[in-house]
């Protein structure tokens, strides 16, 4: 029976690989001629791309998928799917299919009735129809629910139709509007699994938006970073990790955030730079910075998993621990630093036998620093490894992002 | 076990389960006494006001009571409803006049309603879109349902007096008839006259009970309709009309209702004209005008069947349509 599934699959992932490239060129949206919401992007996804919008509540994210499904107005710029203009087409004549926040469902339609919706506003003969909801009840494991309606469903239920609803269509441009938040943590977990599943399966272009930096990251080939309209960045996910380009996706992309200690820049460099740090010690780390950067303030960013403990005897900085938290698998320490904003934290991937009210001593590997200008834009790191230590072997892209680093396109 | 030998744990726990449970049974009871005391005034009420004069009226439907006597009557069975005599035919179900009645009644109420639900839809779906000065219309729109019936009819047969009305005015003018029109006179006019009426002052009515359920349908079934490429015609049919159903078939049966038991509009309008006379007008014309007692009860009988029989079907239709147009 699993094989009779997945060659149907593969049957219809065959028609299916219809896919399309989205370009938007300075796109705009305002509302009443003053709140403006999206400003100038440009974005480019291509054929066959998981691209993950992300950014806080009310930063634009859904205005723009709406923007792009054509159920909002564009009030600027212009918007091309595989190099036709489509500002003033209707959704279904762009050829997307969306998923709705809350699913959206038909409550008067059965699971089938709602599937094929679409394909009898499409005027599709019967047969046709049929074959389609049935495929794509079979991709998405509905086909004992297919007479049940909406309201008999558990909510992954309704997500998984209300994704069937929207593959039937077979559209070239899939589009999520943050379709796990409605669901618990376990099953939101087993529906990101399925969507990449599905994703891989069909090679569709998928746009998803969500607030949620892990579904960002895990399901992700290509992250956009939203704030209050702009884009602050687009990259790898892993890229973005390693490669922040400003302070705010450094904060926003990570958990717990990275630590940002208040410096002075002493001395500027192309290869190194020696910075003075908040408790007036000197640091060299191998970040460019330019010689007009001097004896500016500066921020030092380090991830919590990357503050190494050293003995109290001999380590280069002390600090009280405030408090600890044990999540099983992994442990925060929330380090005292006086009055530099959140107290500093260090992550460590095993059981820690560190306690509260403890001094500890710790290193800041200059390696793994990232160096943030006033205005909040980062320096060019001149190490791009992730650290050896911490890197799975079997994992491989590290290298592949650290030859791709010069293409990544920063805003 | 010795009843008097202190519970141990565990065996004493099973007693004291018991009365728990009869405890809970004695709320339910309490729970439901309580219920019938808070409806007994309005059951007392209703037995008072509607269920005595209904057993009245079909009580005196078989008697030969006049109005002015209503304590000196005789049993004469059907006579008022229907009686073979000498070869010929007596009672309501025999007199043409009742059969022109139900024919008028019938015909108004399906026009007027009907009328009503389309123009009703169309304001609700006006009044559902986002506009400025939303509220000030949407209040204003009721100002025909607040005023009273008999105004409202006094103010439409100045409107359509065939000299100095201004409905007549105002198709001259336009050039749509060359001389004035006796709507109220005319018989093939005069029922229409009424149905205007009608329908300019219960339309509001119609128009927010349907404006109150598409309030409820979530815009973002339209926005997933659109995606799924629907027409806006498609998305009114196969979305709102579907989900608004139940709330517009309360609507039907409360209209049509009304519009069974229509009287006051008709009588001021066009006071006792048999061109218009409706199953209400001519059970008040055999007991008031007639001072036929039985006769007129005999008629009040038929229109509670009438308007109860209708009732029924529309309930029927509403359960069945429920369990398909409910929504989650
Ligand atoms: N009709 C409107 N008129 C004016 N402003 C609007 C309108 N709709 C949305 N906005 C504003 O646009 C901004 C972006 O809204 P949007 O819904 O895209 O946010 P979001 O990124 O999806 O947030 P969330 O993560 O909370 O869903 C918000 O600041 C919101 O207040
Ligand atoms: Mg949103």
């Amino acid at each position: 029976m699993k094989q009779g599934a997945r060659a149907s699959g593969a049957k219809l992932t065959k028609r299916i690989k219809i896919m399309a490239q989205l370009t938007l060129d300075k796109l705009n949206k305002r509302y009443n001629d003053k709140a403006v919401v999206i400003k100038s992007l440009d974005l480019q996804v291509n054929s066959g791309e998981f691209v993950v919008f992300v950014g806080p509540s009310g930063c634009g994210k859904s205005t723009l998928l709406r923007m792009i499904a054509g159920l909002e107005d564009i009030s600027g710029g212009s918007m091309y799917i595989d190099g036709t203009y489509v500002n003033d087409d209707t959704p279904s004549e762009r050829g997307i299919g969306m998923v709705f926040q809350s699913y959206a469902l038909y409550p008067h339609m059965t699971v089938y009735e709602n599937i094929a919706f679409g394909l009898r506003m499409a005027k599709m003969p019967a047969d046709e129809i049929a074959r389609r909801v049935e495929d794509s009840a079979r991709i998405l494991q509905l086909e004992p629910l297919l007479q049940r309606r909406p309201k008999d469903l558990s909510g992954g239920q309704r997500q998984r139709v209300a994704i069937g609803r929207a593959i039937a269509r077979e559209p070239k441009l899939f589009l999520f509007d943050e379709p796990l938040s409605n669901l618990d943590a376990s099953l939101r977990v087993q529906m990101r699994m399925e969507i990449a599943a599905l994703h891989r399966r069909l090679g569709s272009t998928i746009i998803y938006v969500t607030h949620d930096q892990v579904e960002a990251m895990t399901l992700a080939q290509r992250i956009v970073v939203l704030n209050q309209g702009n884009v602050e960045q687009v990259g790898t996910p892993l890229e973005l990790y390693d490669q922040p380009a400003n302070e705010f996706v450094a904060q926003f992309i990570g958990s717990p955030k990275m630590n940002l200690m208040p410096s002075t820049l002493i001395r500027a460099g192309n290869a190194e730079s020696v910075v003075k740090l908040w408790n007036g010690k000197d640091l060299t780390v191998p970040i460019a910075t330019p010689a007009s950067a001097e004896g500016k303030k500066v921020k030092l960013g380090i991830r919590p998993e990357h503050i190494v403990w050293g003995e109290v005897s001999e380590a280069p900085y002390l600090a009280d621990v405030l408090f600890v938290e044990h999540m099983g698998n992994e442990t925060y320490h929330y380090l005292d630093n006086g009055k530099h904003g959140d107290p500093w934290v260090v992550r460590d991937a095993s059981r820690s036998a560190i306690a509260v009210g403890e001094t500890v001593g710790y290193r800041i590997p200059p390696e793994h620093c990232h160096l943030f200008a006033e205005d909040g834009k980062a320096y060019p790191r001149l190490v791009h490894s992730n650290g050896e230590a911490r890197v799975g072997a079997n994992q491989v892209q590290p290298v592949s992002f650290s030859n791709r680093v010069g293409a990544t396109p920063i805003h | 076990m010795n009843p008097k030998s202190p519970p141990m744990t565990g065996v004493g726990a099973l007693p004291a389960m018991v009365p728990a449970s009869r405890g809970k049974r004695s709320l339910q009871a309490r729970r439901s006494r309580s219920a019938w005391l808070l409806v007994a005034p309005t059951l007392i009420l209703l037995a008072g006001v509607a269920g005595w004069p209904l057993v009245r009226t079909v009580f005196y439907s078989f008697t030969d009571a006049l109005l002015d006597a209503p304590h000196e009557y005789l049993f004469v069975g059907l006579a008022n409803y229907l009686e073979f005599a000498d070869g010929e035919a007596y009672g309501v179900l025999a007199d043409p006049v009742w059969w022109r009645s139900v024919r008028n009644t019938l015909w108004f109420t399906f026009v007027s309603v009907s009328m009503e639900l389309v123009l009703g839809m169309a304001l609700a779906l006006l009044m559902n879109q986002k506009f400025r000065g939303q509220g000030l219309v949407r209040t204003a729109i009721l100002v025909p349902w607040a005023i009273p019936t008999i105004v409202t009819a006094k103010m439409f047969s100045w409107m359509f007096h065939d000299q100095y009305g201004t409905i007549n005015d105002l198709l001259l003018r336009v050039g749509l008839i060359d001389a004035p029109l006796a709507w109220i006179a005319e018989p093939g006019l005069s029922m229409w006259a009424v149905v205007l009426a009608d329908v300019w002052k219960t339309v509001p009515f119609m128009a927010l009970m349907l404006l109150a359920a598409l309030q409820m349908v979530p815009s973002d079934l339209y926005e997933a309709a659109r995606v799924d490429g629907a027409s806006a015609w498609q998305r009114f049919r196969r979305i709102t009309l579907p989900l608004i159903m139940p709330a517009m078939i309360v609507a039907l049966i409360f209209r049509t209702m009304d519009a069974l038991r229509v009287f006051d509009l008709i009588y001021v309008l066009t006071s006792n004209s048999e061109a218009t006379i409706s199953i209400s007008g001519y059970a008040r014309n055999q007991m008031v005008a007639y001072q036929e007692m039985g006769v007129g009860s005999a008629a009040s009988v038929l229109v509670f069947l009438m308007v109860a029989g209708v009732a029924a079907v529309f309930l029927r239709i509403g359960r069945f349509s429920e369990p398909r147009e409910k929504q989650s």
